[in-house]
């Protein structure tokens, strides 16, 4: 079954996006979250990162940062906490990559 | 209580300068007398945490290393060290502490604790687990 | 599903604690059920009555308590990091000869093994933290 990581960290800032992703198997999910979400900007250079990996990120967190949705990488899952929860339910397990 | 759960307690951060390597440590120690099927996973600056050596008189803090010696005595036997992790940060085995446990079923036998593993390999153990801790 | 949280960081300093209540919160308006939530780090500070935040920002200490009232959750603090951060309950106070307590209404103080509980009975374990 399915690992859902959490990313809650810049990659400007921090590791954790680049060993998440890094770890990540075929069909785990990713979901970024609080200053995590900075790493779905498609013009920055830990965008490629993202490349062949399922990926979320929250909504809530995107619009308290000014993030518009034409600023992110293709191919991404806008949710909120409610979608959150449904990622958990759906994967086998949490990966918090603090 | 359910069948034993296999947990992995993942280790990112280094010592010292934040609290988090030692409080994991006391919820592993902890967790022994819960039973479960326990392994720690020490990557990124988390391989920190197992160099031999560690002197902390000069800043004034508790030297816990020696409590990684005794996880072998709280039947925690399985502790995967990344590779990738280890070699950027221009480490290697030797720099870390010798970690054993003794294997009751083999007469006491000592046998190494600590298994260097690639990242592929620590995203394998990954998808095996039931439970990851975080700290 | 069962869910265990676990909180690893204090009110206002780090986003944890408000990620952590939204997820619980949307979690429960979905119908599961949170079998606890564990403070463990600076996480205990969630646990203080004392906090005074503007008047014009959230109450993120009360938030946890009526939230837990509300929805009869076990929120737990941990005692060795309570300990160390001195979040202190009528038990802590006698047995470590303090003159004063402060623990936040619906939390209690209790040892790790709480959180291991948690993870052993639910689910998911979902961590929330730095």
């Amino acid at each position: 079954m399915a690992m859902l990581h959490l990313v809650n960290k810049s990659p400007y800032d921090t590791c954790n996006l680049n060993t998440a992703s890094g770890t990540m198997k075929d069909g785990d999910q990713l979901l970024l979250i609080e200053d995590g979400v900075y790493g779905a900007i498609k013009n920055g250079k830990s965008a490629s990162l993202l490349n062949g990996l399922k990926v979320s990120v929250l909504g809530p967190d995107l619009a308290a940062r000014g993030i518009s949705q034409d600023k992110l990488v293709d191919d991404i899952d806008i949710i909120d906490y409610a979608g959150f929860v449904d990622l958990v339910e759906a994967s086998d397990k949490v990966q918090s990559w603090l | 209580m359910p069948d034993a759960k296999k947990f992995m307690y993942i280790n990112r951060k280094a010592p010292y300068g934040t609290i988090y390597a030692w409080e994991s440590l006391e919820v592993i120690l902890i967790a022994a007398a819960f039973e479960q099927d326990v392994s720690l996973a020490f990557m990124d600056d988390g391989v920190f945490q197992l160099t031999r050596g560690q002197d902390t008189k000069g800043i004034g803090m508790k030297n816990f290393s020696p409590t990684y010696s005794a996880l072998g005595d709280y039947e925690v036997t399985k502790i995967y060290v990344e590779k990738e992790s280890l070699e950027e940060r221009g480490l290697g085995l030797d720099d870390l502490q010798h970690l054993v446990w003794e294997d009751e079923d083999e007469d006491y036998a000592e046998k190494d604790s600590i298994h260097l593993v690639s990242r592929a390999e620590l995203a394998d153990l990954f998808a095996g687990q039931d439970v990851l801790f975080n700290f | 599903m069962k869910l265990t949280i676990q909180v690893n960081e204090g009110p206002y300093q780090h986003q944890s604690s408000d990620s952590a209540y939204f997820f619980t919160k949307a979690a429960l308006d979905k119908g599961h059920e949170i079998f606890r939530i564990f403070f463990y780090h600076d996480g205990v500070n969630n646990g203080t009555r004392l906090t005074t935040p503007p008047q014009d920002d959230r109450n993120i200490v009360k938030r946890w308590s009526e939230l837990a009232k509300e929805h009869d959750i076990d929120m737990v603090l941990c005692v060795a990091a309570a300990q160390r951060r001195g979040i202190v309950d009528d038990g802590e106070a006698e047995r470590n000869g303090k003159d004063a307590t402060n623990m936040a209404d619906g939390f209690r103080i209790s040892g790790l093994g709480q959180l291991v509980e948690g993870a052993i009975e639910s689910d998911r374990l979902v961590v929330f933290g730095d």
